[in-house]
């Protein structure tokens, strides 16, 4: 890929819910390799953003390029085989399969064995091979034949981002990887999120500062669907506008990190 | 490290279980010689594979469908023709592989509908696929000459050359033909469930939603595993159309497709044998009991409906749920209350079956004959005592059950509790 293409870039990203706008005119490049958090407050637009650019809700108008591909108007699946896969807020998983199994189902496709029904699957070995290191990677191969749907919560999420990763994608997108986990939980998943996104361009949505700052290259402010400010960590944290519209409340927390 | 050692003994367990599967095939019709036997042995043997195919939809891939007889159906018209090409010579096919000629209709079939039906799934799924049902049901009747009407279209399966003496003259021939074929089907069917299709098929069963952004699309993962579970409709159809000589309307009709979804139900939609099971007791319900009594659709119903209400994973759930406990030599705790259920429900179930039977007797036979001959009893059905017998018995098998349940539940919910303290 060229370098110079962004990984993911929107242009004028428009959404309305019958007479209500979502999301008002967003324009967003995120450069291939970065690590971009989204923050803002409740009720901004933040998950709907990832669901128009994951496909999951058609945009009103505006275009979405993923790596140089016009992914306008894609279903989910069309934009996850161009490389992009995504985490959900609200736990996604295949709770009535193993640990295992979530992961291998997710390998499948990038592994090419698409919708084969000539192949065993437990006699393919780079399947195998791939689900058990993203296992290891997110601390999950001693729970590998747990049903999922019986896990704990932070290990429920972390089989989340296991299946986002294990298809290999070079775009991630993480929606509040850390919703309602204690702290040391958090600390521990942001430590994972850096490990498997590394060489990878993550997008996130968090509401975590700890994380956010900690995690993210560049951040941009979502504001009533308005896109008010990005740039660096330390950019954000001296904008005017952000302090104004966001950030005065969690000036406390950022501090005592 | 240790994965050798863990998995050697459960490929010897699946050797194990599909050998025994072979050898009950092999020397099932040896135990009795009627022919009766026979037919309930080659009804069970067709209804497997048509039951095991229904639940690639419907367990494998959460699809209910109450159409499905479409594909037997017309595998079993197309088989037909092809048949009597065969017996009028301007066909040379092998009548043992015929069902490969059924297989290939239900997989075109399954291909033409099934585009239609898997574009949606859930409820939408389920009315369309009635819809399909109905609509070919309808146009069999409509083309007779294709279809031959009410009357349906008869054939000969003794046609073709003899290979090896086999003519397909003989039942007990034409039994070993079906056995063959169900025991390929479900070697075949059990290795589709071991397939990144067969895999994405309960992936999309479980969360269509997180299965489009791993890459896969679910409208496609369901027409495949349509196109396949029709091709083994198919074979079924065919083996039947063999088996009876006979392929009429009633064999795409909604009464098909109902029973193939009330005998996979019954057997256990969540475990691959669970259709067996279910093809095995809805053979005995719909032909072993029928020969003794008119009320054996009741009894059928009334099976269901418990089913449904108290054992939705079926009888193979029944099965495995008790597997833990007989791991962990707990079984013999159980054996107290179980009997007493048992013992309690059979009480039930001659109370409920004497009343059911003398109402069918007193409303459908009353012409002359008042009495039922029961085990050398003489029963009258216009004097009270038999009512007020049965009654009693229902009422009383009815309340000793439901306190036996409770009494299993309380033993069940110990048992438990202490495997899982094991466990943790």
């Amino acid at each position: 890929m060229n370098t110079n293409t962004p990984a993911l870039a929107l242009h004028e990203v428009r959404k309305q819910f019958g007479a209500t706008q979502i999301i008002h005119g967003v324009n967003l490049v995120i450069a291939a390799g970065e690590r971009h958090a989204i923050i803002g407050p409740n009720g901004a637009g933040k998950s709907t953003l990832f669901n128009l650019i994951s496909g999951r809700f058609p945009v009103s108008s505006g275009r979405i390029s993923l790596r140089g591909h016009d992914i306008t108007g894609c279903t989910p699946f069309q934009i996850n085989r161009l490389g992009l896969a995504r985490s959900f807020q609200v736990t996604n998983i295949f709770h009535r399969m193993s640990v295992f199994e979530n992961i291998r189902c997710a390998t499948l496709w990038s592994l090419g064995y698409g919708y084969s029904f000539w192949h065993r699957v437990g006699a393919l070995r780079d399947v195998r091979e791939r689900s058990e290191q993203v296992m290891e990677h997110i601390g999950l191969a001693r729970r590998r034949d747990i049903s999922a749907g019986v896990l704990t919560y932070a290990e429920q999420r972390a089989l989340e981002i296991g299946i986002t990763i294990a298809g290999d994608a070079p775009v991630i997108l993480l929606d509040e990887p850390t919703a309602g986990m204690s702290r040391t939980e958090a600390a521990q998943a942001m430590a994972l999120i850096q490990r498997v996104t590394q060489g990878r361009t993550l997008l996130m949505v968090e509401h975590d500062m700890s994380v956010v700052f900690g995690l993210a290259d560049r951040i941009s402010v979502l504001v009533y669907g308005e896109c008010i400010a990005s740039g660096t960590p330390a950019e954000i944290r001296a904008n005017a506008a952000v302090q104004e519209a966001y950030l005065g409340s969690l000036h406390p927390q950022t501090e005592a990190t | 490290m240790n994965t050798t050692l863990r998995y050697r003994p459960l490929n010897l367990g699946r050797w194990l279980l599909w050998g025994t599967t072979a050898l009950i095939f092999v020397l099932a019709p040896l135990f009795s010689d009627a022919s009766f036997a026979l037919t309930l042995l080659s009804q069970m043997g067709i209804l497997i594979i048509f039951s095991l195919s229904y639940n690639m939809l419907l367990g494998q891939s959460g699809m209910l469908s109450f159409g499905h007889a479409v594909y037997s159906g017309l595998g079993a018209y197309i088989a037909v023709h092809a048949l009597n090409f065969i017996g009028k010579g301007t066909l040379h096919f092998p009548v043992s592989l015929l069902p490969l000629i059924g297989g290939c209709a239900g997989l075109v079939f399954g291909s033409i509908f099934g585009y239609v039906t898997t574009k949606k799934s859930g409820t939408t799924f389920a009315m369309i696929s009635l819809g399909i049902g109905e609509m070919v049901f309808a146009c069999v009747l409509m083309f007779p000459g294709f279809f031959g009407g009410e009357g349906g279209i008869t054939t000969n399966r003794v046609v073709g050359s003899a290979v090896l003496g086999v003519t397909y003259g003989p039942a007990i021939q034409v039994y070993y033909l079906i056995a063959a074929w169900a025991f390929i089907c479900m070697i075949a069917m059990f290795a589709l469930t071991q397939t990144p299709l067969g895999r994405m098929a309960n992936a999309v069963r479980d969360n269509p939603e997180r299965a489009e952004f791993i890459g896969y699309n679910t409208q496609r993962v369901r027409y495949i595993q349509l196109m396949l579970s029709a091709f083994f409709a198919g074979v079924a159809g065919s083996l039947s159309c063999i088996n009876y000589e006979i392929v009429s309307a009633e064999n795409v009709s909604a009464i098909r497709s109902g029973g193939v979804l009330i005998a996979t139900f019954i057997g256990g939609v969540g475990l691959f044998f669970g259709p067996i099971l279910g093809a095995i007791l809805f053979t005995l319900f719909a032909i072993a009991l029928s020969s003794f009594t008119k009320a054996w659709l009741l009894y059928l119903g009334l099976f269901f409906l418990l089913m449904v209400l108290y054992a939705p994973g079926g009888v193979a759930w029944l099965v495995a749920i008790q597997l833990p406990v007989l791991r962990a030599r707990r079984l013999t705790d159980l054996l107290w209350p179980y009997s007493l259920a048992i013992l309690a429900a059979a009480v039930c179930v001659i109370g409920l079956v004497g009343s059911v039977e003398m109402l069918y007797h007193a409303a459908l036979e009353s012409g002359g004959d008042r009495h039922i001959q029961w085990f050398g009893l003489n029963v009258d059905v216009r004097t009270p005592t038999p009512w007020l017998v049965t009654s009693a018995l229902l009422l009383c098998g009815g309340l000793a059950t439901r306190y036996a349940m409770q009494f299993v539940q309380r033993r069940w919910d110990t048992i438990q509790l202490a495997l899982r303290q094991v466990a943790t």
